[in-house]
């Protein structure tokens, strides 16, 4: 499809996924253009993600005699991660809300620092299970396969922590710029980030621990 | 013009001018002419060579209908449209079913033939598939190292470096693994190249039909002495490969722990035959072990230590010319030296 | 080395220093090596010296920094791209030449040690995919599609000068490396466990890791910039198949960027990780499994293959049809070729490794899916050759590498379905055949496609046609230096020689070695043709200059613009309503307008982003090469207070007066109208200056 000739044709969404609404047209058609390049940075970030999957799943069997799943991983912990995680994604989902049909900053910023709330509880959680592991003797150097999982799920958890990093740059932004176009796209982009990670987390929940486990 | 004609001309120009393809055919004209005496399986000494050479002419063939228009018309056209020249142009000119369908349907048909040949050759000569004859085949394990290969014969309980004996007309199975890191076993005049890794079993069968002596190598690049990674196959008749297992057995030195020491450092065979205090000057520095642990080649495949205690094998002849790069080890050192691998890099300690 | 010092430089010694070993060991093997390392590493201080001391000596710092370094301007950022690549080709080559006349002596000897030549084909190898086609094409690229496209810059101007920091990074570690050596000596594939800590415990292999992670990131960047900008800032009007077909083969280049150069990074990823923590990801023992590698490797490496030479398609589908005067032949046919080529690239990966014993299903499957690849270029090239017939061929400089190409390439192409077929491949996996075929490959194809391209956009970018006498002699030498240097190599691979190695046995080898040798010198000999016309041009630069904007006749829409054009490209966004948009104006006498009325133009400011990431970038690399965790630490934090820091600019944008837009365009139009138009047989001349006549005459349309 030509963007010339339909420029004009095209309203409100011409990216899936959220959008700025009605409200915001303007912004939305001048930023279009990032909402979308993100969108392709989102897939081939999801390459990456997939490679490791894969990987991952190759190296099962090299556990080389060392620890595997059933030492080391608690369903307990990993449950409460994904369940902070996907409220996150509510919490995210919530502020969005906000963004799109009012004008209210102060309803969007609570909602953002909920999101960031249960980002950090998410990673501390993380962090917590990592080191559990290490005391089991579940070290990256003991065995392929812990190799493989240190590499696929921390790498998550980077992101996570990249993703905090932005959302608190973002709420600088606000707070030097207040709501311009810049912050209501970089919300935006972030959005589309956390859900990215929240269907990241929800792919190592089943094939990681709930597949390690059964 | 008609269409038709436009069409015919096109490929009409075909059987014109031939001159213009021999000078970027020269190689292959030269590759024909002097084959015989060309290493390697444009003079096949084995039925996988022999059978590999045949392919590679018939793939040849098969896509020459492509390329040779190509090679052909294209000097034509240029000559014949040139800006001087007067034939016609026709700057909108852009499209001709026919043309379209003629160049979508000539590839599409020799690729349809070529993958129904390549699927029926790649299952004819698998290396994983045995070799059939009216012999049993002759087992043969390979373990490479940097940068020699050991060839054990599990059944003669013989083993040799540097130069590799099989008898003619019977089929080899050879089991395959790496001491070390990757790399590819390969004598060309016989057949085909299996990569060999560490931890990993690959499988190749070959046959000789013809006695003699062929060189073997590794193909895929493992450090400085890559280039020296090399062997000599004999074929021999089966008289002859009695009489080499025989000799072996009775002049071979046991493969114990201090020898299996030295065959793992890094260096190629000739530093490993002096350090076993060979006589180098030998042409080919060939080693000749007996008697071999039994599953020798299972324990460096799985890197499990291996217990010389077991093994009935007395220490090496160790002669004077120790003045190689490899360091023979002292014969009392047993506490490092279980483990086959750890002799020849920096090792990483196993158990965390 | 005390605590201190090891802290500060990690364990990077005095005994980097190329010449170092040369000092203990005496040796006449030693000595010649010190000298010629040590004389490499002497060029590279040398050079950068000479660099600072011209710019300074003419006092462009200023300049240098403002309109170069720190513009978002596409065209001039591309023109960084093919610099880095052109320096890059230069010691890629030497360095070719090196192993030449190495393996033309190497019979049971030669003067490299196994060491340096190790290193020399490891270097080549990177060097030539990732620091010379890469950057060229990414070059080549960002200078045209924009303006084919009727845009004003790319989508992320900003993003588009950290590609290319990146990229400028990766290329400055791999000259580092000359001067505080080793380099790898693992191949530019790096294959495990030859690169793992336990086998390969030096710097070498960590320099390759991180020149290597860097290009590929900067791929990364670089495939969205150019999908997204494909995608969302066409003119009105320029539907995707009124596209030219070199933007298409840019757009298919750029997703296959996008999803192919993940891969490499995971894989030089988890290498990285295997070396620096221990990790046992592709180590021999505690369930490491090298095969991984190996698969992660070529997923992105076959896609690579197609990244490196559909650009050149696209550019030869230009050349063919200006040169010949004629519309191209089959325009959606080429689309659907190419197209047809970019996913069938993510299936054949394996072909790469028949020879790891898999079955021989696997193994056949493989080889057909690779063989398929086959049909939609075998189409390509007849549509090019049908796009020539009832044309009117000019031979120009461009021409002849589009000639050369075609012949070339068709018998590279057959080479390659004999590697296809497994049953050959077991034969010559690894051997010099492959070399012959893959070179085969890319010298004709992408590196003929980039001096095609060169000699093409050249009048283009710099407002003056490239000197032609001496562009034919490199285009010459090229083509001859080719076949004599890689002809052999087939013939030499079919008698089992294996690829890497730095001597053999066999005399056999030798009369074919030295006609490769020779071939060496002449591809060197046409590197110095490719000097010698940069400086005869630039001499020539005012009887040659083409400000009018048109030599060559051009179709597409960066024709109908002045040479070079303004930073804007376009004073006007321009309607398109067909393909060959340009010659479509021409043909009906609508070239060279002035628009009912001029608006205000925005242009991205400029920005020292690309300059910071650049130099942060590699820091970080040359710190975790050597250990020296204080540095990678600070530039990792310098680099994320950057990014941030950016995030709270608000002026990314700066605006030209409409008034200034309307001042510069009417006086280009004003010459345009002053040039005397030439007809085609004058291409070549100094009457030359960028109008051509219009319609062709004895043109039967």
């Amino acid at each position: 499809m030509s963007s010339g000739n339909t420029r004009a044709l095209e309203g409100n969404s011409r990216h899936p996924g959220l959008n700025l609404g009605p409200a915001h047209a303007q912004e939305e058609d001048t930023r279009e253009e990032m909402v979308f390049g993100f969108w392709v940075f989102m897939m081939s970030d999801l390459i990456l993600f997939g490679l490791l999957f894969a990987t991952y799943v190759t190296m099962l069997g090299g556990t080389a005699g060392g620890p595997g799943p059933k030492e080391l991983f608690e369903l307990k912990s990993a449950f409460i991660q994904t369940m902070i995680l996907l409220v996150s994604s509510v919490t995210f989902g919530m502020a969005s809300l906000a963004l799109k049909y009012r004008e209210d900053k102060a309803r969007l910023v609570v909602w953002l620092l909920v999101t960031l709330a249960l980002g950090l509880a998410f990673l501390f959680f993380e962090l917590k299970d990592f080191h559990s592991m290490f005391d089991k003797g579940g070290v990256p150097s003991r065995s392929g396969y812990l190799s493989a999982f240190f590499s696929l799920v921390p790498l998550h958890g980077l992101h996570v922590t990249g993703a905090c990093i932005w959302l608190v740059a973002l709420l600088g932004q606000m707070a030097v710029h207040g709501l311009d176009a810049p912050v209501k796209t970089g919300i935006l982009r972030l959005a589309i980030l956390w859900h990215f990670l929240d269907i990241v987390w929800i792919g190592i929940f089943s094939l990681v621990y709930l597949g390690g486990l059964s | 013009m008609s269409v038709k004609g436009r069409t015919g001309y096109f490929l009409r120009q075909g059987g014109r001018c031939a001159l213009h393809l021999f000078p970027v055919l020269l190689p292959l004209v030269a590759l024909s002419g002097c084959g015989a005496d060309m290493p390697g399986f444009m003079n096949p000494q084995g039925q996988v060579a022999e059978a590999q050479r045949y392919h590679f002419w018939v793939v040849i063939a098969l896509v020459m209908i492509v390329v040779i228009p190509v090679i052909i018309q294209t000097p034509l056209i240029l000559w014949r449209y040139r800006y001087r020249g007067h034939a016609v142009y026709r700057p909108k000119w852009y499209m001709s079913r026919w043309l379209d369908i003629v160049m979508w349907a000539v590839p599409i048909l020799i690729v349809a033939i070529l993958s129904v040949y390549v699927w029926r050759q790649t299952h004819e000569l698998d290396p994983y598939r045995p070799i059939a004859g009216d012999k049993p085949p002759l087992e043969i394990q390979v373990v490479g190292y940097d940068w020699k290969w050991l060839f054990i014969y599990p059944d003669q309980g013989i083993a040799t470096m540097g130069q590799l004996v099989i008898p003619v007309d019977r089929p080899i199975a050879f089991s395959l693994t790496s001491a070390t890191v990757l790399q590819s076993f390969f004598i060309p005049a016989l057949g085909s190249q299996i990569d060999v890794m560490n931890r990993m079993v690959t499988r190749l069968h070959l046959k000789a039909d013809h006695p003699g002596r062929f060189e073997g190598k590794n193909m895929q690049y493992n450090g400085e002495g890559f280039h020296r990674q090399r062997f000599i196959t004999r074929a021999v008749d089966d008289d002859a490969f009695d009489d080499f297992v025989q000799r072996t057995r009775e002049q071979g030195q046991p493969l114990n722990q201090s020898a299996y020491k030295i065959i793992a450092q890094k260096g190629d065979n000739r530093d490993a035959a002096r350090a076993l205090g060979l006589d180098t000057h030998d042409s080919d520095a060939v080693i000749r072990f007996a008697p071999v642990p039994d599953g020798l080649f299972h324990i460096i495949m799985e890197g499990s230590p291996i217990d010389w205690s077991t093994t009935d094998v007395s220490p090496p002849q160790l002669g004077a010319t120790r003045t190689s790069v490899i360091q023979t080890p002292p014969d009392d050192d047993t506490s490092s030296a279980s483990d086959p691998q750890s002799s020849s890099h920096q090792h990483k300690e196993a158990q965390p | 080395m005390s605590d201190a010092t090891s802290l500060i430089f990690g364990r990077l010694g005095w005994d980097a220093l190329p010449f170092w070993s040369m000092l203990d060991d005496h040796s006449a093997m030693s000595i010649i090596n010190g000298v010629i390392a040590t004389g490499a590493a002497g060029m590279v201080v040398l050079g950068i010296l000479a660099a600072i001391v011209l710019v300074t000596w003419l006092g462009k710092w200023k300049y240098l920094w403002s309109k170069w370094l720190t513009s978002p301007d596409h065209k001039k950022i591309g023109i960084m791209f093919i610099v880095i690549a052109l320096v890059m080709l230069s010691r890629a080559i030497i360095e070719a030449v090196f192993m030449r006349a190495q393996q033309a002596v190497g019979l049971d000897g030669g003067f490299l040690t196994a060491e340096h030549f190790g290193e020399l084909f490891t270097t080549h190898g990177t060097i030539m995919i990732f620091f010379m086609a890469m950057p060229f094409l990414t070059g080549i690229i960002n200078y045209v599609m924009p303006l084919q496209i009727g845009a004003r810059d790319l989508s992320f101007p900003v993003m588009n000068q950290i590609s290319l920091g990146l990229t400028a990074a990766g290329a400055a570690l791999t000259m580092i490396s000359l001067v505080l050596a080793p380099f790898s000596t693992g191949g530019w594939t790096g294959y495990p466990p030859f690169t793992e800590l336990s086998y390969n415990p030096g710097a070498g292999v960590d320099y390759w890791l991180w020149a290597v992670t860097l290009s590929t990131l900067s791929s990364t960047l670089t495939g969205i910039n150019f999908a997204v900008t494909i995608f969302k800032k066409r003119a009105p009007g320029m539907t995707l198949f009124r596209m030219p077909l070199f933007t298409w083969t840019a757009l298919c280049t750029a997703i296959l960027m996008i999803f192919g150069m993940p891969p490499l990074t995971v894989a030089t990823g988890l290498l990285a990780l295997d070396r620096y923590l221990d990790f046992h990801m592709f180590t021999t023992d505690l369930g490491g499994n090298m095969m991984n590698y190996v698969n992660l490797l070529w997923a992105f490496g076959h896609p690579e293959v197609y990244i490196l030479i559909l650009p050149p398609f696209g550019i030869f589908s230009e050349i063919f049809a200006t040169f010949s005067g004629k519309r191209i032949y089959g325009y959606k046919i080429l689309v659907i070729a190419t197209m047809c080529i970019a996913i069938l690239s993510f299936t054949v990966w394996l072909h790469h490794f028949f020879t790891m014993g898999q079955s021989a299903h696997i193994n056949a499957a493989f080889g057909i899916a690779t063989m398929l690849i086959g049909i939609p270029t075998g189409v390509k090239v007849y549509d090019w050759m049908l796009t020539m017939y009832r044309g009117r061929i000019r031979l120009s400089v461009p021409m002849v590498y589009a000639i050369g190409f075609i012949m070339l390439f068709v018998l590279g192409g057959m080479t390659g379905i004999i590697l296809a077929t497994p049953s050959v491949d077991y034969q010559v996996h690894n051997s010099l055949f492959l070399i012959a075929h893959f070179h085969n490959m890319l010298i004709p194809g992408l590196l003929f496609g980039m001096l095609s391209a060169t000699n093409f956009w050249f009048p283009k970018a710099f407002g003056f046609r490239l000197e032609e006498r001496w562009g034919y002699r490199a285009a010459f030498c090229w083509i001859i230096g080719f076949m004599l240097a890689f002809f052999p190599l087939y013939v030499l691979g079919l008698m089992g020689m294996p690829r890497r190695s730095v001597a053999y046995f066999e005399p056999q080898y030798v009369p074919w070695m030295i006609t490769a040798g020779i071939g060496a010198l002449v591809i060197l000999a046409a590197l110095l043709c490719l000097l010698i016309q940069l400086w005869v041009s630039i001499r020539d630069r005012h009887a040659n200059n083409v400000f009018a904007g048109d030599p060559w006749d051009g179709r597409t829409l960066e024709w109908g613009i002045s040479s070079p054009p303004p930073e804007y490209n376009f004073p006007v966004i321009p309607e398109i309503y067909s393909i060959d948009a340009f010659m479509t104006e021409k043909d009906r006498g609508q070239g060279w307008q002035a628009p009912d009325r001029y608006d205000d133009i925005e242009m991205p400011a400029n920005s020292a982003m690309g300059v910071i990431i650049g130099i942060t970038g590699l820091a970080m690399a040359f710190g975790l090469t050597w250990y020296m965790w204080w540095l990678v630490i600070g530039a990792g934090l310098v680099t994320l207070v950057a990014v941030i820091a950016r995030g709270f600019g608000r002026t990314t944008t700066r605006t030209i007066a409409a008034c200034e837009v309307q001042r510069t365009h009417e006086h280009w139009l004003e010459q345009v109208r002053l040039t005397h138009p030439i007809d085609r047989s004058l291409e070549q001349t100094t009457s030359n200056h960028g109008r051509p006549v219009p319609p062709i005459e004895g043109a039967v349309q």
